[in-house]
């Protein structure tokens, strides 16, 4: 049931908004709305209630565990969200001035720096919004590096074919031209294809390493060599920082942008698709590029750096200052792990990677890259299984949740067929991951033993399989009274 | 170790079923050379306590001001009930519906959202959220300029916020869009559509029409959107959610209604919050939805026809299209539209008009009693909603510091961003302020003034 089926006209909430109606005086009547929107008429009890149901019907962290890969579904602590919404953070206006918000803003300078020592770069910058946006700055940044030094000439980014979605996306936003790089057989971007594609009209590589394959590109600083010597320069999309954080930093292989999803390794909520968060950091060339407001701080005093003292930075990509409460959130998330926190990150989520990935090898599980280690993820392709039994990678998944255990990503990376990409996160125990293995075995045997039972899934949702072609052309995005 | 909960035998069963010494073996594909050293600037970990500590001291030296600023973001009473359920971890810590089955609550709610926001701009639909209210003009933009085909470039008012323009200049800039900008009526505060035929000379793909304006006052929205459509371009208009339950949507402006709406999300149930993270809203008419950038969600059936929920027109999105989708964007606001959605079936169709006429009234209050100090004035003439800008015979700079000091926020200095207003004030009252608040308000500032 919809909240507008819970409505009935004249029913209200009368402690929630002003308990009498004023005047607008001043507005001429013909720029006043005569039609009262479609918004429902509830009761608190009601809206409460129908809220609370409908988040039961969702799997999070907090209930299942969540192996999506490249999204990295680790444990939010509670206390990042508890301290985020003190009630000075939750009431400063972004437009307050800069002394009445000392506190807020000496937790940006630290997150800056904190940042900056991390991926080993020159200056970060916390406003961009998400990852896709975070990218976007990026690129901007390659190129208002390349027109600042006249060269016009660089139309194409090279992006491997493994890469998200994203960063072709991205690419073409900024004005380029895409060229694709194809991946070998050992999960490595193709040196001799990337040697092939660079020349005078590179602007840059954009670059996920670990990949979304899950295995680190061993070829990193010959790729930084050939990428650099052509004039191009080279994009970092922190994705996977996570699973080589205090391991290695972007700025020691040789990356000059990088963006990183705090809602990632910094485990800032995902909250249903956002609020994301990603900073960019630069290397010093690309300094005077950043996108401005950031923190800077004299004599003990923070404030905000602007346009003004920036006249080369690209400029602003939020209408304030970025997602301050997600960084906010970031920020306690580093503080209560410090340093030693930060390199277990990328240490036990590789140890439970790997862990996950020998026991469903052991399983029967075809291991797509299985002569690599993996990085914080790794793919098991179920192509074998789909010619032999028709069973497939979103069968599984479905009979997954039946089992208690929210889905892997499927169907990415595109390249690999039938794929899973599975990510544990260090924040989940050996008996959870055991438990998955053996929710996994047992998928094994009903593919053999009851395929329909696999190929029907799910059976116990609150829901059987939807149907999205129906939904894609049978367009309903809104509830209407009378339909 | 904080939030890893392996013990001892943990690790060593882990390892041993791998096949591998230590946990850092693990890390051997990384070149050794390319390996780091530890992380100075990193410091210790801190234990619940110490951080809640650290935290609390931070914001105390922040502390609590009486916020007069508008200027964008707004603040308004939030229910209690809004963020304890938003907070909820199913809610809190699940990420994008992909799998559908397993997520009906955020899908579900997602289109209620969809519903909601349709209604209140008078669309006939609307994408699950944008980034903020910036990123969704701009976003509304390329929209433009992908439906007109031949023209590319978006006529943008001065009235708009100004740093919503730089947003658009920013993201549009490599697409080779012009962006020109429209003067307004330094009288009435307003772009006045007898003035806008020069504009107009050349095609254009779309007019942005802020209601109200930067400045509170209230635009002529059906001449503009009339003009619009008169040369073949699109309106998009750019509004506040909350005066949208008093104002007439954007969907009936005019003889045909503006195509697209898109706005800050902010004023329906999102804290201040220095800046973010707020959510912008994007809805349009039916003839434009192939070319809506973000998440959809769409009503299906089950297996067993019953009602569900899913993601859908996928296929414009950058994971299924890559180089040729609509937008790069991923993420939505998920969190930030499950607390819009909340707000708005607690403050309901009555409620939000309420919150609307209040913050509309006390604003107005608040202007009449500043006016009766000598030497300050309204600037425009035009009609407006909920906030207004007052010229001062004195330093305006000065009479923001000495309110300060009395922990009243009393306004944005408008020169900030427009260098012409000197010592202007923009300010605002919202139901959250007393008749109380909006005296002392007015006590403080005249005797700051003398």
């Amino acid at each position: 049931m919809l909240i507008f089926e819970h409505a009935r006209p004249g029913r209200r909430n009368y402690s929630q908004a002003p308990t009498t109606t004023a005047s607008v005086d001043g507005i001429p009547d013909h720029l006043l709305r005569k039609k009262q929107p479609l918004l429902p008429e509830v009761s608190e009890m009601d809206t409460v209630r129908h809220y609370t149901r409908l988040s039961q019907k969702n799997f999070s962290i907090d209930t299942e565990f969540y192996p999506l890969g490249s999204c990295t579904m680790k444990y939010n602590p509670r206390a990042c969200n508890s301290l985020a919404m003190l009630p000075q953070n939750l009431a400063r206006h972004p437009l307050a001035p800069e002394d009445t918000g000392q506190g807020f803003l000496a937790c940006m300078y630290d997150l800056q720096e904190i940042l900056k020592n991390i991926t080993g770069m020159a200056g970060v910058s916390l406003t961009p919004m998400a990852g896709a946006q975070g990218e976007l700055i990026g690129v901007m940044m390659i190129r208002a590096y390349h027109e600042s030094r006249g060269d016009f000439a660089r139309t194409e980014i090279i992006v491997p074919d493994a890469a998200h979605g994203t960063n072709p996306a991205t690419a073409v936003m900024c004005g380029f031209k895409v060229v694709e790089i194809a991946t070998d057989k050992e999960g490595n971007v193709d040196l001799d294809a990337l040697k092939a594609a660079v020349g005078p009209q590179t602007a840059g590589l954009m670059l996920t390493n670990p990949s979304t394959l899950g295995v680190f590109e061993e070829n990193v600083t010959e790729m930084s060599r050939v990428v650099h010597q052509a004039g191009g320069l080279l994009y970092y999309d922190g994705a996977n920082l996570n699973a080589v954080l205090g391991k290695v930093k972007p700025g020691d292989m040789g990356f000059d942008v990088i963006h990183i999803n705090l809602h990632k390794t910094f485990s800032t909520p995902h909250g249903g698709g956002g609020p994301g968060s990603a900073p960019v950091g630069v290397a010093k060339r690309l300094l005077p590029f950043l996108p401005v407001p950031f923190v800077t701080q004299e004599d003990g005093k923070y404030r905000w750096v602007n346009e003004k003292e920036r006249p080369q930075s690209i400029g602003r990509l939020s209408a304030h200052m970025g997602n301050a409460g997600v960084l906010l959130r970031a920020y306690i998330y580093v503080r209560l792990l410090g340093k030693d926190g930060m390199h277990r990150i990328a240490e036990f989520a590789t140890l439970n990677a790997n862990y996950l990935m020998a026991e469903l090898k052991k399983a029967g599980f075809e291991i797509a890259y299985p002569t690599r280690r993996a990085s914080h993820e790794f793919i098991v392709t179920l192509k074998d299984i789909k010619d032999k039994t028709g069973i497939t990678a979103m069968n599984l998944a479905k009979r997954l949740l039946d089992k208690g255990f929210h889905a892997p990503t499927t169907y990415f990376p595109m390249l690999v067929p039938e794929c899973l990409l599975i990510e544990p996160a260090e924040t989940e125990s050996k008996q959870t991951l055991d438990a998955f293995v053996t929710a996994m075995k047992e998928i094994l045997t009903e593919i053999k033993e009851q395929p329909d039972m696999v190929k029907n899934a799910p059976h116990t949702m609150p829901l059987r399989k939807l149907d999205d072609v129906k939904a894609a052309r049978e367009l309903d995005l809104c509830w209407k009274p009378d339909a | 170790m904080p939030f890893i909960p392996h013990t001892k035998e943990d690790i060593a069963e882990m390892l041993d079923s791998i096949g591998a010494e230590s946990i850092e073996t693990l890390f051997d594909e990384i070149p050794t050379d390319l390996k780091s050293g530890q992380l100075t600037e990193v410091p210790p970990g801190l234990s619940e306590m110490e951080i809640t500590r650290l935290m609390m001291e931070r914001a105390n030296q922040d502390g609590l001001y009486q916020n007069f600023i508008g200027a964008g973001a707004y603040e308004h009473h939030i229910p209690a009930a809004v963020w304890q359920i938003t907070t909820r971890g199913e809610f809190y810590s699940s990420y994008t519906p992909y799998q559908a089955e397993a997520s009906q609550g955020t899908l579900q709610l997602l289109y209620e959202y969809q519903t909601m926001m349709a209604s209140l701009t008078g669309m006939d639909v609307s994408n699950a959220s944008m980034y903020d209210g910036a990123t969704a003009l701009a976003e509304a933009a390329l929209m433009a300029v992908r439906s007109h085909r031949t023209s590319r470039r978006i006529l943008i008012p001065q009235t708009v916020h100004p740093v919503y323009r730089k947003v658009v200049r920013a993201i549009v800039s490599n697409q080779k869009i012009d962006i020109i900008e429209l003067p307004f009526c330094t009288k009435s505060g307003q772009v006045l559509p007898d003035t806008l035929e020069e504009f107009g000379k050349e095609d254009f793909a779309a007019l942005v029409i802020p209601q109200p304006n930067f400045f509170g006052v209230l635009e002529q929205v059906d001449a503009l959107t009339d003009w619009a459509h008169s040369k073949n371009a699109l309106a998009i208009g750019v509004v506040n959610p909350t005066a949208l339950a008093l104002l007439t949507p954007p969907g009936e402006w005019g003889n045909k209604g503006a195509d697209i709406a898109v706005g800050e999300g902010q004023p329906l149930g999102i804290p201040l919050s220095s800046g973010g993270p707020y959510f912008g809203f994007m809805a349009c008419k039916n003839s434009l939805i192939r070319q809506i950038p973000g998440r959809i969600i769409g009503r299906t059936n089950d297996l067993d026809g019953k009602t569900g929920y899913v993601l859908t027109l996928q296929a414009r999105e950058q994971h299924i299209r890559r180089s040729k989708a609509t937008s790069n964007i991923c993420t939505n606001q998920g969190l930030m539209v499950t607390a819009a959605t909340i707000y708005m079936s607690l403050l309901g169709p009555e409620g939000l008009r309420r919150v609307a006429e209040h913050s509309h009234a006390n604003t107005m209050e608040l202007v009449q009693k500043l006016e009766k100090v000598s030497g300050v004035d309204r600037v425009f003439s035009g009609p407006i909603f909920h906030e207004a800008a007052l010229k001062l015979s004195k330093p305006v700079g000065a009479i923001l510091d000495k309110l300060k000091n009395k922990k009243i926020l009393a306004g944005l200095n408008l020169q900030e961003f427009y260098p012409d207003l000197e010592n202007t004030l923009l300010v605002c009252a919202t139901e959250t302020k007393t008749a109380a608040d909006i005296q002392a308000f007015a006590e403080q500032f005249e005797q700051a003034f003398d």
